[in-house]
């Protein structure tokens, strides 16, 4: 394709031509937020507002070892202090079945499982920091916290194991998440590594990265006895509810319909939030001591502990070339930890596995097991971190060989996935590098580094290509007509910033040929038609096709209503020739005859119809590589003097298929780059080396982008439907915009300075060490 | 030990009881026993801005303010700036043109901590409103639009033919 032909593909977001879809007429709008009221005006509920009569608080003890036993409790102190109901201890805790094996068909427990396993207060045992060992419940959460500090607790202590290299335990677990192989290689890649004429070996590492959404933990577990069963109600901040059903369902022993959760609105999550921690159980369990509903907020100071994090690593990475940036043989070994009690592996070479043409690739997963908290995901997984050694990698093979490192990956471009062997679904990535050349202006950059300056400042271009997969799951969805010409579509999916009720409503609108002022969406409760966790930037592509055919099916039935109903107009029509349009039905071609959806479910005498759909992903998996791709591209100046890395401009270039709403699209991408850039220069948790507790507890310590760190962003969204995807050729966009930032920011202080940080976050003394030691 | 008094807490124009304790900060008397939700606990220390409602008119972060003290004194909250079910104030509706959020989560203290930036003189430039709204953390990182929401009701508080309050 000529650059003008795939020009012509190409617009900005918000400015493209309309949709040349018959059917979508609110799909592919840039519309604002339809819960956009809600959240400014503070009405939307998240889960610790919902009003609950009766209602007490909790307030959580964490241990102050990480490793060992809990000696004693002593609580007799804060049992009499005023308002203290109970102190629920692994003591006197009701017991729960162990943790389930697996959830929604993923693994949860073993090497290469999602979950922490370990059920909550059921044992004295401390397996790292801060881990939650009692909760105080009593009528006021001033009256609950202050009694937590009256509890003593006596620990018999162990030393902590918390070094990645000197583990006693390690394993090289087989699959990631039940699926993905975490170990691939043999003899032919290292020969291949030998051979080549050009060779590079490199190590890079990551710190350990929270996810710190602004809403913390949150749950309130409300029991009752009805029908003699035992049933809870539990709001909660979960992004997963019919996963969390189940986990709950099989942790106290109850049938799926005895347990109701909700999550209407969920104030961020990026990875955190799932259904693999503790956090719900145990106040469902204090509820159940207390004998009141309770209402848990964690402390910001605890989601260090309890929430879950992305762990470090270590890569190392080994590329075998031409001289002229052909790649034979690369190589990708990663090393990094686990909890003591949970298998979760942060698979490092997952963009290494599928990004470039390279005939020889191998990979390892190293998983060392320590007295620290246990991992989860966390936006981009894998991609972010792994991806950033890799990105970084290229280009120190780039500036090695004296070649732009755009043309290097233009020579590494892959055709095909190299590791399916099977074609990509819908791969533009071409257009992302010309596009991002253009619009960031690349042909500006001095090839040498360290030649430009502002002042004190040394400025830098870099650039990095990123990718995520584009997965789907299981979903269902219902979406039922009424007969004021209205409509109600339904999935337990999620909001949580990423626009579902926005999104899924012009889905809905579209596929019941709807204004979208006339229809409305619902989602997060177990109630609802079951969809998975919202998690791996899938929900778009899952829930849309679930609500899109639900829709369908609700206008298929009506169809038939009205061809079996002899008074009306479209009585004995087949249903192929007959066409919604604005709540009517007609004939194709001819809109006279018809009528509109209320005055044939009033002449049948129903008040609606329901239509509902239960959709999976098909054999085109199995023809296909359905990943998203992008170019992203950096602006640093950082100062001569004192290290400190600012970033003037970010540029991303995206090829995610097409965009159900370019606004809310835009948004998430542009979240997701400043995402990455916390990631690239200020992000590093750190725990204490000796006594293992976490030492960056606060948002002062951990510092995530404020308003002050905005850089000017640049966002080009191809926006070309991925004809294998289904009717809606949309993929997600929730975690790519993360991948790619971190290598183009360190690329681009390569460019600055000529000093290669391999070390993220790129702080000033990393700098002013390299300025030190040339 | 001398009976404890009521506390009480003048919000939005309205007053409420409250339980006496004097350890109660404005934000959870607000979130807790009042029942206005809209004002957000992110950190609870200080740090996120979350919680930011008007003391007197001025941006205060309600999580390190206790209640007793404050007897007379006027709190504002998100839920105080308009009525929520009829027309916005401007820079709610600002946020939501320019879609300066995502999850919503920090957008009460957001949208109180940039009407009070407006109010303040400190939204001549870009830079100025980056640097005077970085108390409000944003995880979502809506800040582009953020500060475009900002502009766009300084540029109108600026045009007196289209003043607001
Ligand atoms: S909750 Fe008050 S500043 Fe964070
Ligand atoms: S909108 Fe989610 S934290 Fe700001």
């Amino acid at each position: 394709m000529s650059f003008t032909e795939s020009a012509l593909k190409l617009f900005h977001l918000g400015e493209g031509p309309p949709d040349r879809s018959k059917r979508f007429a609110a799909i592919g709008r840039d519309l604002p937020r339809v819960d956009g009221r809600a959240k400014v005006t503070g009405t939307a509920t998240y889960a610790a507002e919902w009003p609950v009569e009766n209602l007490v608080h909790g307030a959580v003890i964490d241990s102050e070892i990480a490793r060992g036993t809990v000696r004693s409790i002593d609580d007799s102190v804060a049992l009499a202090a005023p308002g203290v109901l109970a102190v629920v201890t692994h003591e006197n805790a009701p017991r729960l079945a162990s943790y389930p094996k697996k959830g929604a068909g993923f693994p949860l427990t073993g090497e290469g499982g999602l979950g922490e396993v370990r059920q909550p207060l059921q044992d004295p045992t401390i397996y790292y920091g801060a881990q939650s060992i009692a909760v105080i419940v009593a009528e006021t959460s001033e009256q609950a916290r202050f009694a937590a500090n009256l509890v003593k607790v006596e620990y018999d202590v162990q030393p902590p194991e918390l070094d990645m290299d000197a583990a006693s335990w390690t394993t090289r677990p087989t699959e990631f998440s039940g699926g993905e192989a975490l170990q691939r290689g043999d003899e032919s890649v290292e020969k291949a590594l030998e051979g080549a004429p050009v060779r590079l070996e490199r190590e890079y590492e990551n710190p350990i990265y929270h996810h710190n959404p602004i809403e913390i933990l949150a749950s309130i577990a409300c029991w009752e006895q009805r029908g003699g069963k035992d049933r809870l109600l539990l709001y909660d901040t979960t992004r997963s509810v019919d996963m969390l059903r189940d986990v709950v369902c099989h942790s106290f022993g109850l049938p799926l319909d005895c347990v109701h959760i909700v999550s209407k609105f969920i104030g961020g999550a990026f990875g955190s939030k799932a259904w693999t921690y503790h956090n719900p159980l145990l106040v469902a369990l204090a509820a159940k001591v207390a004998g009141r509903p309770l209402r848990l907020e964690w402390r910001r100071q605890q989601v260090w502990s309890i929430g879950g994090h992305r762990p470090a690593q270590r890569h190392r990475l080994r590329i075998g070339a031409e001289p002229d940036g052909h790649m034979r043989a690369l190589h990708h070994w990663t090393r990094q930890h686990s909890s003591m009690i949970s298998g979760y592996t942060e698979y490092g070479s997952r963009m290494t596995k599928m990004m470039y043409a390279v005939p020889e690739l191998g990979f390892t997963n190293e998983l060392a097991h320590l007295n620290l908290p246990s991992p989860s995901v966390m936006r981009g997984p894998g991609f972010l971190t792994g991806g950033w050694a890799l990105e970084t990698a290229l280009d120190e093979l780039a500036s090695e060989l004296s070649i732009d490192p755009i043309e290097l990956r233009l020579r590494n471009y892959a055709e095909i996935d190299p590791d399916t062997g099977l074609p990509f679904s819908n791969k533009h990535l071409r257009d992302c590098y010309d596009r991002g050349k253009e619009r960031f202006g690349w042909d500006a950059r001095h090839a040498k580094p360290s030649t430009q300056r502002i002042g004190r400042d040394l400025v830098g271009y870099g650039m990095a290509s990123a990718m995520h997969p584009a997965a789907q799951q299981e979903a269902s969805a219902t979406v039922t007509l009424h007969a004021d010409g209205t409509a109600t579509a339904r999935s337990a999916t999620h909001e949580l910033g990423n626009g579902s009720y926005t999104v899924f409503r012009q889905i809905a609108a579209d596929g019941v040929a709807l204004p979208i002022e006339r229809v409305t969406f619902d989602l997060g409760d177990t109630t609802f038609p079951k969809a998975p966790p919202t998690h791996g930037s899938i929900t778009t592509a899952t829930v849309g096709p679930a609500v899109l055919d639900a829709a369908t099916d609700a206008i298929a039935k009506l169809k038939d209503l009205a061809s079996k109903d002899r008074a009306s107009p479209l009585h004995g029509a087949k249903a192929e020739r007959i066409e919604a349009r604005a709540g009517r039905l007609h004939l194709f071609g001819d809109p006279a005859t018809g009528e509109d959806y209320g005055t044939i479910l009033r002449r049948a005498g129903v008040q609606e119809v329901t239509g509902k759909a239960d959709v999976k992903p098909g054999l085109e998996r199995m023809r296909y590589a359905f990943y998203s791709f992008g170019a992203v591209f950096a602006e640093v100046r950082v100062d001569s003097d004192t290290g400190v890395v600012r970033v003037a401009r970010l540029c991303g270039v995206y090829d995610c298929g097409r965009l159900i709403n370019p606004r809310t699209a835009r948004s998430q991408l542009m979240g997701g780059m400043i995402f990455g850039l916390g990631a690239a220069l200020t992000e590093e948790t750190i725990f204490d080396p000796v006594n293992g507790l976490p030492v960056t507890r606060n948002l002062a310590d951990y510092h995530v982008p404020a308003c002050a760190d905005t850089p000017d962003i640049t966002i080009e969204v191809l926006n070309i439907p991925d004809p294998h995807i289904g009717e809606l050729g949309a993929h997600g966009v929730g975690e790519m915009g993360t991948n790619g930032v971190p290598p183009a920011i360190g690329n681009a202080i390569f460019n600055a300075t000529g000093h290669r940080l391999r070390s993220l976050p790129y702080t000033p003394d990393k700098l002013i060490k390299a300025y030190r030691h040339g | 030990m001398d009976e404890p008094q009521t506390l009480i807490l003048k919000v939005n124009g309205q007053e409420y009881k409250l339980r006496p304790d004097s350890r109660t900060t404005v934000l959870d008397a607000l979130r807790e026993q009042i029942g206005l939700t809209g004002t957000k606990k992110g950190c609870d220390h200080g740090q996120c801005g979350a919680c930011t409602v008007h003391l007197e008119g001025e941006r205060v972060l309600s999580c390190l303010l206790l209640v007793e003290g404050l007897a007379g004194r006027e709190i504002t909250t998100i839920e105080g700036i308009a009525d929520p079910a009829g027309e916005l104030h401007p820079m709610q509706q600002a946020f939501i043109d320019h879609d300066a959020f995502q999850c919503g989560y920090c957008t009460p203290g957001q949208i109180m901590s940039a009407i009070a930036c407006v109010k303040e003189g400190h939204a001549g430039s870009r830079m100025e409103i980056q640097e005077f709204m970085s108390g409000n953390l944003c995880r979502c990182a809506a800040y582009p639009n953020i500060i475009e929401a900002i502009e766009a009701v300084r540029a109108a508080v600026l045009d007196p033919a289209n003043s607001i309050q």
